[in-house]
C-alpha cells in the first residue's frame, strides 16, 4: 500500500488472516488474498462468506480478527472514505417500483455526494451506458429483471467509483441476459476503467469475464489465480447424435469410432442426459473435423456440438480440497448443460 | 469484440453510443451535504413534493383542513373586532390534533418504511453517509413537516391578530409560546411515528398502527381522566396524562406555557409536576431517536 499514484499497480484488495465469526457460524476464516485491478470473479456456493466478505470490505461490519484493505484503506477506520470510492450492487431486488430509474439513480448520486447538477448528469450517463433508454422515466415497477438489474448496476457506477462490488448480478436471469450482463461487467472495465469484484456460486460464467478467480469455500480461500491459468487446459466438447438403423446405439458407435481414431473420449454418464452425450478433449480444429467425419461415416445425425463451459470446475474436481468444492462443481456441470439447450 | 455494444437496441439510439465513458472530476461534498440532501428530499416527500401527483392530495388537503379553522377565526376577529382571538395558540393544535394524528400515520410509512420495504437502505448504507446521518436527516424531515403543518396556522392567527389591532406584546408572547408547543410535540409526534413506521413495514398496518397509538391513547386517557376527576382523586387523574402524546404536550404547555388546562374534570399540572411531564416526552424523543438508530443498525446491510 506503498504508493498510491501508480493506481495500476497497487493491491484493490488486500484481506489478511481475516475472519468473521458469528456464535453460531463461521462466516469467514483467516481469509488472506490480494486483488490487483481488473475483473476479479469471487465464486463459491451460497453461504461460502461472499457477502460477508463485501460487508467487511465496505467497512459496514467489523471483521472479528485480521485486516483488510480496499483502495489502500483500512476498512476498520476509513469505512466512509472506501464508501465514497466504491460502488455496491446487492444480490437482493432494492428498487422501490414507484419511482423511476432516473429519480432513483440521481438521488443515490447526491447520496453519494455528487452536487445536484452533476447528479442528473451523471445519471443520464451511466442509464445510457447501461443500456436505460426512453424507459428510465418509467416507474421501475414495471421493469424486465433484466432492466432492474441495470438500474441496481448504474446506482453503483453513478459516482464514477474507482472499484465496484457487483453481488450475483446474474441472479435471475435468463441465459441471453446473463450474457448481456457479463458483457455489461467486463465493460466497466475495459472501457470505463472500474475495477470490478463479482461473486457468483456458478463458477462457469466467471471465466469468460474475469481476469482472476479467487474461489471461497466455507470461508477460507481455496483458491486465487489469473482465469488464464484456470483454463489452459484443452478444452472439452460435448456430442450428441442421434441413432439409426444401422447403428441403434449412435452413441456407443461413436464412441468406438472416435477410440478408433485416437480420441479421448469420456461417456457424459455424471450428467444429465447421461449415455446421450459423449464429452471428449479437443486437441484444437482438427478434433471438430474428426468428429464431423466420424459422424459422416457412420450416416448419423448430428444433434449438438459444443464446448463445455466447466473447465473451472474440473479443475477443483481434480483438487478435491473439501466436499463443498466438489459440490460447486457439480452444480457447475448442471449449469453447462442448461446452457447447451 | 465483435459486437461493439451488445445492449443498444437498434436504429436512432445507436447514433448516440460512440461518446465512450466519461469519469467524474468535479467535488464529492461530504456528510453534511449528504444529510441536506436527503433532509430536504424526505422534507419535500412528506408533502408529496418530487412524488405523483396522487402522493400530494392528501397531505396537501390536510395541510389546507389545518389553515382553514385559523383563518375563520381571523375573520371574525378582525370583522367583528373581538378584544381576543376566540382560541389561544397553544390550544389549537390540541383542536386539531386528530388532523395532524393522521398527518403523521400517513406520512411517516412513506418516508421510512419505503426504503426498509423495498430493501433500498442497503443502497444507502453502501455510501458514505452513516445510521446517524440517515436517521437524523428522516427524523428532521418528518419534524420539520409537522412543524410546518402546526405553525402555519398560528402564524395565520397571529397577523390576523395583528391587522385586528389585538394588543401586540400580548400577542407576540402568545404566539412565541405556541411555537414552542408545536415544536415540542412535532419532535414526538415525529419521533412516535417513525418508530412505528420503522418496526411495521408494511405501510397499510403502519398507518393503522399510527393512528391507533395517537388516537386509542387520548381516547383511553381523557377518560380515565374524566372518571378519576369525577372520583376526585385528581392526583391519580393527572398522572394518567403520561400515558398519551397529546395529553403530554398539553400538561407540559398548561405547566410552563401558559396555556389553560384542557384535562377533562381535573386540575392541570403544578410547575414541580410539569417537570415530570416535559422528563417524559424530551425521554420519549431521545428514546424514539435511539430505537431508530438501532432499527436501521440492524437493516444495515
Amino acid at each position: 500500500m506503498a504508493d498510491l499514484t501508480t493506481v495500476e499497480d497497487v493491491t484493490v484488495i488486500a484481506t489478511e488472516s481475516l475472519s468473521k465469526r458469528y456464535p453460531r457460524v463461521t462466516a469467514l476464516d483467516r481469509l488472506s488474498v490480494d486483488i490487483g485491478p481488473g475483473v476479479t470473479g469471487l465464486v463459491g456456493a451460497n453461504g461460502a462468506g461472499k457477502s460477508t466478505l463485501i460487508k467487511i470490505l465496505l467497512g459496514l461490519s467489523p471483521a472479528t480478527e485480521g485486516r483488510a484493505e480496499v483502495l489502500g484503506l483500512d476498512v476498520a477506520t476509513r469505512g466512509a472514505a472506501i464508501r465514497e470510492q466504491v460502488g455496491y450492487m446487492p444480490e437482493h431486488d432494492c428498487l422501490p417500483p414507484d419511482v423511476s430509474a432516473t429519480e432513483l439513480v440521481v438521488h443515490m448520486a447526491r447520496m453519494s455526494g455528487l452536487p445536484p447538477t452533476a447528479a442528473r448528469e451523471r445519471t443520464a450517463d451511466t442509464l445510457r451506458h447501461v443500456g436505460l433508454y426512453e424507459e428510465r422515466y418509467r416507474p421501475i415497477g414495471g421493469y424486465s429483471t433484466g432492466m432492474k438489474q441495470r438500474v441496481k448496476l448504474a446506482q453503483a457506477l453513478v459516482h464514477d467509483p474507482k472499484l465496484v462490488f457487483l453481488d450475483e448480478p446474474t441472479n435471475g436471469l435468463d441465459p441471453v441476459g446473463r450474457d448481456e450482463m457479463l458483457g455489461l461487467i467486463r465493460r466497466v472495465y475495459t472501457d470505463f476503467g472500474i475495477s470490478v469484484l463479482v461473486t457468483s456460486h456458478l463458477l462457469g460464467e466467471l471465466e469468460r469475464t474475469c481476469d482472476h478467480v479467487v474461489v471461497v469455500d466455507g470461508g477460507t480461500l481455496l483458491r486465487s489465480s489469473s482465469t488464464t491459468d484456470f483454463t489452459r487446459t484443452t478444452t472439452t466438447l460435448a456430442v450428441e447424435v442421434t441413432d439409426s438403423d444401422t447403428h441403434p446405439d449412435g452413441t456407443r458407435a461413436l464412441h468406438e469410432a472416435l477410440d478408433a481414431r485416437g480420441v479421448q473420449v469420456h461417456d457424459g454418464s455424471a450428467l444429465p442426459g447421461a449415455g446421450r452425450v459423449l464429452l471428449l478433449t479437443a486437441a484444437g480444429e482438427e478434433t471438430y473435423d474428426l468428429v464431423r467425419d466420424a459422424v459422416a461415416d457412420l450416416g448419423l445425425g448430428l444433434v449438438r456440438m459444443e464446448q463445455r463451459r466447466h473447465q473451472i470446475a474440473e479443475v477443483f474436481k481434480d483438487e478435491e480440497h473439501t466436499a463443498g468444492s466438489a459440490e460447486a462443481a457439480g452444480t457447475q456441470g448442471k449449469e453447462a448443460v442448461g446452457h447447451g439447450g | 469484440m465483435a459486437v461493439e455494444h451488445p445492449l443498444a437496441p437498434p436504429g436512432e439510439e445507436s447514433r448516440i453510443h460512440n461518446i465512450g465513458y466519461r469519469g467524474y472530476d468535479g467535488p464529492r461534498l461530504g456528510r453534511a451535504y449528504i444529510r441536506r440532501a436527503l433532509y430536504s428530499q424526505s422534507l419535500r416527500g412528506a408533502y408529496g413534493l418530487g412524488r405523483s401527483a396522487k402522493s400530494k392530495v392528501l397531505p396537501m388537503l390536510l395541510f389546507v383542513v389545518m389553515c382553514v379553522p385559523a383563518l375563520i377565526m381571523v375573520a371574525v376577529a378582525v370583522a367583528t373586532k373581538m378584544k381576543d382571538l376566540p382560541v389561544d395558540y397553544t390550544r389549537y393544535a390540541l383542536i386539531m390534533q386528530a388532523v395532524i394524528s393522521l398527518f403523521v400515520a400517513a406520512q411517516a410509512p412513506q418516508s421510512v418504511s419505503r426504503d426498509l420495504r423495498f430493501k433500498t437502505v442497503p443502497l444507502y448504507f453502501s455510501r458514505p453517509l452513516e445510521t446517524s446521518d440517515y436517521v437524523r436527516a428522516k427524523y428532521a424531515a418528518m419534524a420539520s413537516a409537522v412543524f410546518l403543518l402546526t405553525a402555519v396556522p398560528l402564524l395565520v392567527l397571529y397577523v390576523g391578530a395583528l391587522l385586528a389591532k389585538l394588543d401586540f406584546a400580548d400577542q407576540t408572547k402568545g404566539f412565541a409560546q405556541g411555537l414552542v408547543s408545536v415544536a415540542l410535540l412535532s419532535l414526538l409526534f415525529a419521533g412516535i411515528g417513525l418508530v412505528i413506521a420503522a418496526v411495521t413495514p408494511r405501510r397499510g398496518f403502519g398507518i393503522a398502527a399510527v393512528i391507533a397509538v395517537f388516537v386509542i391513547t387520548y381516547g383511553a386517557v381523557s377518560t380515565l381522566q374524566a372518571i378519576a376527576g369525577v372520583q376526585d382523586s385528581d392526583s391519580v387523574g393527572l398522572w394518567f396524562g403520561l400515558f398519551s402524546p397529546v395529553t403530554l404536550i398539553s400538561g407540559v404547555q398548561t405547566a410552563f406555557l401558559g396555556a389553560s388546562n384542557s384535562f377533562p374534570e381535573i386540575e392541570g399540572p403544578t410547575a414541580a409536576q410539569g417537570v415530570v411531564f416535559l422528563l417524559v416526552t424530551l425521554g420519549l424523543i431521545a428514546g424514539s431517536y435511539g430505537l431508530l438508530i438501532r432499527r436501521y443498525r440492524k437493516a444495515a446491510l
